[in-house]
């Protein structure tokens, strides 16, 4: 038998195995083995005391740290009201559900589920699922918003089984009058990851809360948004909350009053009807803007909610643009509006108002003949503003030059950038030499200077800058458009113009309503307010093509019209654009109602109502029908690519 | 005497142990109570239930005969390792891992019934080995083959704690039978360089990770190492006295996880302290003096073995599984005896206690021998 240990054991007498042996060994061992444990049993009494009295306060602090979660409540944001107080964009509660994506285990079955309980349709989800790429892991993502009480309750009970969803009691932002601010206030939305590198604050992450993306919402970021609450609160593993630990409030944004009238504002949205287009209208004793309006728009509400992928891709694809504000951003040749301005650079020029030309239809200069759209015969300053003869505009302006028109332009604030809170202005050209050899390295011609003269070639203002010209004119007051009441108003100067070469320009223009003049049927439906006006059409493209009427939409002329009343005391003035309108008639008789309404709302009101019904309805109902359209055409074409070549995207 | 009033049937009973036994299962009780947010369902109450069961279970095999252990040694071994390979075929034929045994009217888990069944065969072996062969080999390779079947099929699994515990329960009782002292030093020495090893080539991944997380739990946060972080932080936030029965947040908020399982000890901690963690470790104490202490009277050689073997069973799922909560040992799925939940941890350390009152009663019946005090 082989043996192990004897032999090489170091007594080396042979090892003799007895009971008693094997017994001493056995206790021994046991003993041996015992010890161990006990000594174990000693590492683990030791162990259990440093972790539980050494370290206790550490693991404390983790154990509080895992329990409480300290949660920012999104402040509710400052309202912002009109000149009366009316509410523009304000807040109300609202039931919402977001995502946090980094919390999300299985997004797929999460969306699946949401959808399902939620009825979200597919262009939501395609939204959604976009965000959600784009999205870092701590940002969350809208859902969906504004839900009933049941929906809401729906997902809260079944927030055991969809880790990462949010479900939130909180505040959404309302714009009461929708599309007929959306360029005046722009509209809210969750921070970029790029806004919150710019300003890495927590708040900004915060599910539900928004900030201001564009107009007026960006510009007054900061006074509307407030000082968030929070709230401490025990939460599981998971993140469910357990109960309230303590509270505090949360402080509401500051509220930005403006100078605009809310009723005016939405009445001529809607009155700018199917037209793309631009209404404006100041107060001549201080320059406060009334209305802003700027059609079509988007709603700001639908954006504030996250828009959807089909109706962005609407508003992208509409040739009426509108995503552009065109008061603002919009620039057009102003076209015989300028005319009673250029008046007064004439009059200032020694030309005396009695003195006439002879319109036979155009004029030559140097060697090319300017058209006039009309025989005018004999002409003197009255009538060339009344019946806007451009034969007149083209021989005077030649007369006294183009530096003198140029500078009186910019005297009515045509090419100025004005001092509001808006993200974004375009200001347009006022053409003179100077300029022209600095932009274009080119002489200043003759020709240029009968083109300008009509307000065609290079001139081009935006629609505020034609509401300031006019406002200017008729209270011979140098005024500055003012957004906001809060903001103190500069005292007021003097035009540098005579007064009397401004009562002969407003003659002219009262002549263009109330005389024999271009726009008699804009004449106020209101006993005793006489309006002020003057007409202008904006060539888009030169009259070879066409007259600028019976050709495709986007060929046609824009209709212009400025105006004022009362004639005798001025009070308001106003601008109108209409894109491709095809002519002032496109213009006026919009810039007739809006003035209407603010002497007879009634009556505009009804005048109104009529329309509508003939064009579909409100803005609501038409982009709501607009919307279901570009859906089912675009359901077609998706249907159509299915059989043909793959997907992209 | 009073005692004579009591019938005998009654005082015969090791009323010692049956206490200790009561009084850890009831704290098991209340833990459990309390994992569940103040319910006896759903843990407390099966948890009492099947103690109940167990106990009396236990109390039946204390009046088998020795004789009976020793007979049905070899029998009860092969009949487990027949279990053991079917569910190995089982959880190939379903396509994954398998760790029990439907019976219909309850699960059995094979390996965790092998952990006394190794002891009692390897006991039985060493009782009748002659005294001489001790030294030889024949005392060796029949360990080896013994041990080595069931180690290889429940590592297969795969299931690494139940592995452990079958081997160190079958090397105990050889250490105890008195194999040469250089063989254990000599395997300890190869276990050194050959763990590294088979760290890397028998290990699945899951299980590398756990080891590898044991060693630096803060390299793995949110994922394995979250077990020992939550756990580490519960009895740690409990301190000296906890933070009160109903009142911890770790379990009651979900961060701990398997509160009610295999991290039982640190519920407990956290709501009883250090307080609860010494009276738990010194329950333990004495349940194990109590098994040495009859292992060192046992009338013979192999209820000496025996006794001993089922001790170091014992004594190895509070141990390795305290160690394991407290970050001294890798997370190996091993439950705390008496408060864990779980049906099968339950029946095999019941089994072990059966056996153990077993040498208990027959020491009890000659004269003069106190085996609890």
């Amino acid at each position: 038998m082989k043996r192990f240990g004897g032999g090489l054991s170091k007594n080396n007498a042979p090892r003799i195995i007895s009971a008693a042996s094997q017994n001493i060994t056995f206790n021994r061992r046991s003993l041996l083995i015992g010890g161990a444990q006990g000594a174990i049993g000693l590492l683990l009494a030791g162990r259990m005391a440093y972790i539980a009295v050494a370290e206790n306060e550490r693991y404390q602090t983790l154990s509080e740290s895992n329990r409480v979660n300290l949660t920012l409540v999104p402040p509710r944001r400052g309202w912002i009201i009109d000149r009366n107080g009316k509410p523009i964009a304000s807040n109300r509660a609202d039931f919402r559900v977001d995502v946090i994506p980094d919390r999300l285990l299985d997004q797929d079955r999460t969306l699946d589920e949401l959808a399902l309980l939620l009825n979200l349709p597919d262009g939501e989800l395609a939204r959604i699922r976009s965000e959600l790429k784009q999205a870092r892991g701590f940002q969350p993502v809208e859902i969906a918003s504004g839900l009933r009480w049941e929906d809401y309750a729906a997902v809260s009970v079944r927030l055991p089984d969809l880790p990462g969803v949010a479900p939130i009691q909180g505040f959404s932002r309302q714009y009461p009058i929708g599309a007929a601010v959306g360029h005046l206030v722009g509209y809210v939305g969750t921070a970029s990851a790029e806004e919150y590198d710019a300003e890495p604050n927590p708040l900004l992450i915060t599910p539900g809360f928004k900030i201001g993306k564009d107009g007026l919402e960006k510009q007054f970021e900061q006074e509307l948004r407030g000082e968030p609450g929070a709230r401490r609160v025990e939460v599981t593993a998971r993140g469910r909350v357990v109960r309230d630990l303590d509270k505090r409030d949360d402080v509401p944004g500051d509220p930005v009053k403006l100078t605009i009238d809310s009723d005016l504002q939405h009445y001529a949205a809607r009155r700018l009807g199917e037209e793309s287009g631009s209404v404006i209208v100041m107060d001549c004793r201080n320059g406060d803007i009334l209305c802003l309006a700027s059609m079509p728009s988007f709603d700001p509400n639908s954006f504030s909610d996250g828009i959807g992928f089909d109706e962005y891709a609407m508003l992208r694809e509409d040739d009426h643009v509108p995503l552009r504000n065109k008061s603002l951003l919009g620039l057009y040749p102003p076209g015989s509006t300028i005319k009673p301005m250029n008046c007064l650079a004439f009059l200032q020029a020694g030309i005396d108002p009695e003195e006439t030309i002879s319109c036979g239809g155009g004029t030559r200069v140097g060697n090319r003949f300017f058209r006039c759209h009309s025989n005018h015969g004999t002409v003197n300053m009255d009538k060339a503003i009344a019946q806007s003869c451009d034969t007149y505009f083209y021989k005077m302006a030649q007369r006294v030059g183009m530096d003198r028109v140029a500078a009186m332009m910019r005297d009515h604030g045509l090419g100025e950038e004005y001092d509001l809170p808006v993200p974004n202005q375009f200001y347009g050209t006022v053409p003179d030499p100077v300029w022209l050899e600095r932009k274009y390295d080119r002489k200043w011609t003759r020709a240029d200077t009968a083109n300008s003269s009509i307000g065609q070639g290079y001139v081009l203002t935006n629609p505020l800058q034609l509401a300031v010209m006019t406002a200017r004119i008729a209270s011979g007051q140098k005024l500055v458009p003012n957004l906001l009441v809060s903001s103190r108003r500069k005292p007021l100067t003097a035009m540098q113009v005579d007064p009397e070469h401004l009562q002969v320009v407003r003659a002219g223009m009262r002549n263009v309503v109330h005389g024999a003049g271009t726009a008699r049927r804009a004449r106020l439906p209101v006993e005793n307010v006489e309006l002020a006006g003057k007409t202008g059409t904006a060539q888009v493209v030169s009259l070879s093509r066409g007259d600028g009427r019976n050709v495709p939409w986007k060929f046609r002329d824009h209709g212009l019209f400025v105006c004022f009343a009362p004639y005798d005391n001025p009070r308001y003035a106003c601008s109108v654009v209409i894109e491709h309108g095809g002519g002032s008639g496109a213009a006026y008789p919009v810039a007739r109602d809006v003035m209407t309404f603010l002497y007879d709302r009634q009556r505009a009101l009804a005048d109104l109502e009529a329309m509508e019904a003939q064009w579909g309805g409100t803005i609501e109902q038409r982009a709501a029908r607009k919307f279901a359209a570009f859906q089912a055409r675009n359901a077609g074409t998706a249907a159509d690519s299915d059989d043909g070549t793959d997907e992209t995207g | 005497m009073d005692i004579s009033i009591i019938p005998q049937p009654i005082r015969a009973q090791p009323w010692g142990i049956i206490l200790l036994l009561v009084v850890l299962s009831g704290f098991g009780f209340a833990i459990l109570y309390s994992a569940a947010g103040g319910s006896v369902s759903p843990w407390a109450g099966l948890h009492a239930a099947r103690f109940t069961v167990f106990l009396i279970m236990a109390l039946v095999i204390s009046y088998m005969p020795e004789s009976l252990f020793r007979f049905s040694a070899l029998p009860v071994y092969v009949i487990l390792l027949l279990m053991l390979l079917g569910v190995e075929i089982l959880g190939q034929v379903r396509g994954g891992s398998q760790r029990w045994l439907e019976l219909g009217f309850m699960r059995i888990q094979p390996s965790e019934l092998m952990k006394p069944g190794i002891v009692l065969v390897t006991a039985r072996f060493y009782a009748t080995l002659p005294r001489g062969m001790i030294r030889g080999w024949a005392a060796i390779w029949p360990l080896l083959v013994m041990m080595g079947l069931p180690a290889a099929l429940v590592l297969l699994q795969p299931d690494l704690g139940t592995t452990l515990t079958i081997c160190i329960g079958a090397v105990t009782v050889a250490f105890l039978a008195g194999l040469p002292m250089r063989l254990f030093v000599g395997a300890s020495a190869a276990a050194a360089v050959a763990i590294p090893l088979a760290y890397l080539f028998l290990l699945e991944p899951y299980q590398q990770r756990r080891v590898s997380t044991f060693l630096n739990p803060e390299n793995d946060p949110l994922g394995s190492g979250y077990h020992i972080t939550q756990s580490k932080i519960a009895i740690g936030s409990g301190g000296i006295d906890g933070k009160g029965f109903l009142q911890g947040s770790q379990s009651h908020l979900d961060y701990l996880p398997e509160g009610h399982t295999d991290f039982v000890f640190a519920t407990m901690a956290e709501e009883w302290g250090l307080i609860g963690g010494l009276a738990v470790i010194f329950a333990y104490f004495l349940l194990l003096r109590w098994g040495w202490r009859l292992s060192f009277n046992a009338p013979n050689r192999f209820t000496k073995l025996l006794a001993g073997g089922l001790t170091m069973t014992i004594f190895l799922y509070a141990a390795i599984n305290m160690m394991m909560v407290m970050g001294l040992a890798p997370v190996v799925g091993i439950p705390l005896p008496f408060l864990s939940h779980g049906g099968s941890s339950m029946m095999t350390v019941m089994i072990c206690i059966g056996m153990l009152m077993a040498i208990d009663r027959q020491l009890r019946q000659r004269p003069g021998t106190s085996t609890f005090s």
